[in-house]
């Protein structure tokens, strides 16, 4: 196991050297000068080198990429061209923001999607089945940036029930462990915070779950079904056990395999949805600041983030892949 | 006999509710898009500051109501279904090309090809969706050809797989060894023997694919990287509404209403095509 472990962790680092390489072309084929980023309009030819050889742009492009690459494995993207302060720290104050969405958004379309995937499956063709089927359908259809709007819409604007925006209201000066909003409100024992982070998670990680929650959901109900029609299935009714067991222990457990899957892939969807849903609702993590840093053409920022993004994804993939190995005995370690 | 039964059996599916709906909607919209100057009441950039944010009128001339610098929603709907369309056909059809054309090659000749091509489908897979084409645009400016590429940056992938499969059982199947001895060129055969093959499965990819591009296309309007902001589309749309939401619902109800709509009769009728063509296939 551990052997298998380090051979996989191994295979990822070729990847995301490319993807590293993949990125810096992008950035060379950019147009536009960046040290015109850098400096005002009237600055002289002598300030624009000397910015140019400040910044290293009058290297060679491959020494370019040597040091983007050497700093960049010691988790260093340079300098912001617009906060003027390190790309990594202005990644690692916004990150805990974006986890917690992502978290509790997961949460919800596995607690959601999940059981309603087994009780469509457990009855077939029935009512339930077909609305949770049109359910899935509208799940996977709906732009989560519409979404967002009608929510916000409805429940900021009409109702006014919920923030429409932002991660807390300001003056509540929770002082900051985890970098969750709602674990260190418990901590520091402070329950009006801990409402507070609540109503502004709400909407966007009900927007940020649909999508998930409906492809969860179809995933669940077609393996488990496919399942269901097995020999072992069979054999197991046949020996008398209830269908209850029958579909829990032996059906849904076999489904799970198609389900961890797809958990994973969504992962990826998650992360791109993130970036629209934390934009729509003003959400300071780091999709936000990814937005922020197109519109300023801020290039390490977006850099950065780029590869932090990528190289998250790869990981949580990693982690699938081991993942299976401790559900499934069957799949060998090759 | 066996494939004219099929034929029945899909026009059957057709006529079911999901079926109609998904082709009523479609139909719809391709006839929105084709005649667009003739059926929009207004120009579509027109803007009437005196108008502006006009809600929806039932008998009036807006219909749909006006957007925040007066320009008639309904004839910017209309317009926008051409640029959601056209944008989601070009990506679809570009990157089945190149995901057809890289996965059989792949499949066919194997060996070092083979294995160039996967590495570089494992590099650009390791992006999470979208990423991958927001950096596109980011770095390389906005544009439509920029946007299609960006769009098709990942979409091949599921054609590459699909025809790189395909291809590498069909190369050890009897037919395609007796075309090889009977001295058919190597383009002879992927053109008559492997190609033919793929074309139901690639369709039902395709299907998918052109749902997925339209969300794409559409979130990258709305975050301000799609197509120049003056063509009217319905992501941008959406953008606009988004200072608006408490005072003009209809700037944010219709144009998101539209994408709705046409993505669910898409991915509807691509459940239909995989139903009743391949069931084998699983979710591209």
């Amino acid at each position: 196991m551990l052997g298998y472990t380090l051979r996989r962790v191994a295979g990822t680092i070729p990847v995301l050297f490319m993807v590293s390489l993949l990125i810096f072309a992008l950035v060379q084929f950019a147009p536009g000068d960046p040290v015109d980023m850098l400096v005002s309009d009237e600055a002289t030819e002598e300030v624009r080198l000397a910015i140019r050889s400040a910044w290293g742009l009058d290297q060679p492009v491959y020494v370019q990429y040597l040091t983007f690459l050497k700093n960049a494995v010691m988790g260093d993207f340079g300098q912001s061209f617009r906060y003027r302060e390190p790309v990594m720290d202005l990644i690692l104050q916004r990150l805990p923001a974006s986890l917690e969405l992502a978290i509790y958004s997961t949460l919800l379309a596995v607690g959601i999607g999940l059981p309603l995937g087994v009780w469509a499956a457990s009855r077939p063709n029935s009512f339930i089945d077909t609305i949770g089927s049109i359910g899935g359908f509208f799940g996977i259809s709906l732009p989560n940036f519409w979404l967002g709007i009608l929510l916000i819409l409805l429940f900021a604007g009409t109702f006014n029930l919920l923030p429409s925006g932002g991660r807390e209201t300001w003056g509540l000066n929770v002082e900051r462990v985890t970098g969750f909003l709602t674990i260190d409100s418990i901590i520091a024992g402070r329950w009006d915070a801990l409402w507070d982070a609540l109503r502004h998670l709400a909407l966007p990680v009900v927007v940020l779950g649909t999508n998930m929650t409906g492809i969860i959901m179809q995933i669940t109900r077609a393996s488990v079904l496919e399942n269901l029609q097995e020999d072992y299935v069979m054999t197991a009714r046949a020996k008398g056990m209830s269908g209850r067991v029958v579909l829990w222990r032996h059906a849904f457990r076999n489904a799970l395999i198609a389900v961890i899957t797809i958990i994973g892939l969504e992962f990826g969807t998650l992360i791109s949805g993130a970036i629209i849903v934390e934009t729509v609702f003003a959400w300071p993590g780091i999709g936000y600041l990814l937005l922020q840093g197109i519109s300023f053409r801020d290039f390490p920022l977006i850099t950065g983030l780029v590869l932090v993004y990528t190289t998250m994804f790869v990981l949580i993939n990693l982690a699938i892949d081991m993942i299976y190995t401790v559900v499934d005995p069957r799949i060998r370690l090759g | 006999m066996v494939r004219s039964s099929k034929t029945r059996q899909l026009a059957q599916a057709l006529k079911s509710p999901k079926g109609a709906f998904s082709l009523v909607v479609i139909g719809l919209l391709l006839l929105a898009a084709t005649f667009a100057p003739l059926i929009a009441p207004f120009d579509p950039n027109r803007q009437d500051l005196m108008l502006a944010m006009t809600p929806p009128q039932l008998t009036g001339p807006h219909f749909l109501g006006t957007d925040h610098v007066g320009r008639d929603m309904m004839s910017r709907i209309i317009y926008g279904s051409r640029v959601s369309l056209l944008i989601a056909v070009a990506v679809v059809l570009f990157s089945g090309v190149v995901g057809v054309t890289l996965g059989v090659t792949s499949g066919y000749y194997g060996g070092r090809v083979d294995s160039i091509i996967q590495k570089f489908l494992e590099v650009v897979w390791a992006f999470p969706p979208l990423l991958l084409a927001i950096s596109i645009v980011a770095f390389l400016g906005q544009g439509l050809g920029i946007l299609i590429v960006a769009l098709a940056s990942q979409r091949w992938i599921p054609y590459c797989r699909l025809a790189r499969a395909e291809a590498l059982t069909l190369r050890e199947r009897e037919f395609v060894s007796a075309a090889r001895s009977l001295g058919a060129s190597d383009s002879r055969i992927l053109r008559t023997h492997i190609l033919p093959n793929l074309i139901q499965s690639a369709l039902i990819v395709a299907t998918f694919a052109m749902a997925t591009a339209i969300i794409a296309e559409s979130s990258l309007s709305f975050l301000g990287l799609g197509v120049p902001a003056s063509t009217p589309t319905w992501g941008g749309m959406l953008s606009d509404a988004r200072a608006y939401i408490s005072t003009s619902w209809w700037m944010a109800l219709f144009p998101g209403l539209c994408i709705f709509c046409t993505v669910l009769a898409i991915n509807l009728l691509g459940d239909v095509l995989r139903t009743h063509l391949d069931p084998r296939l699983s979710r591209a």
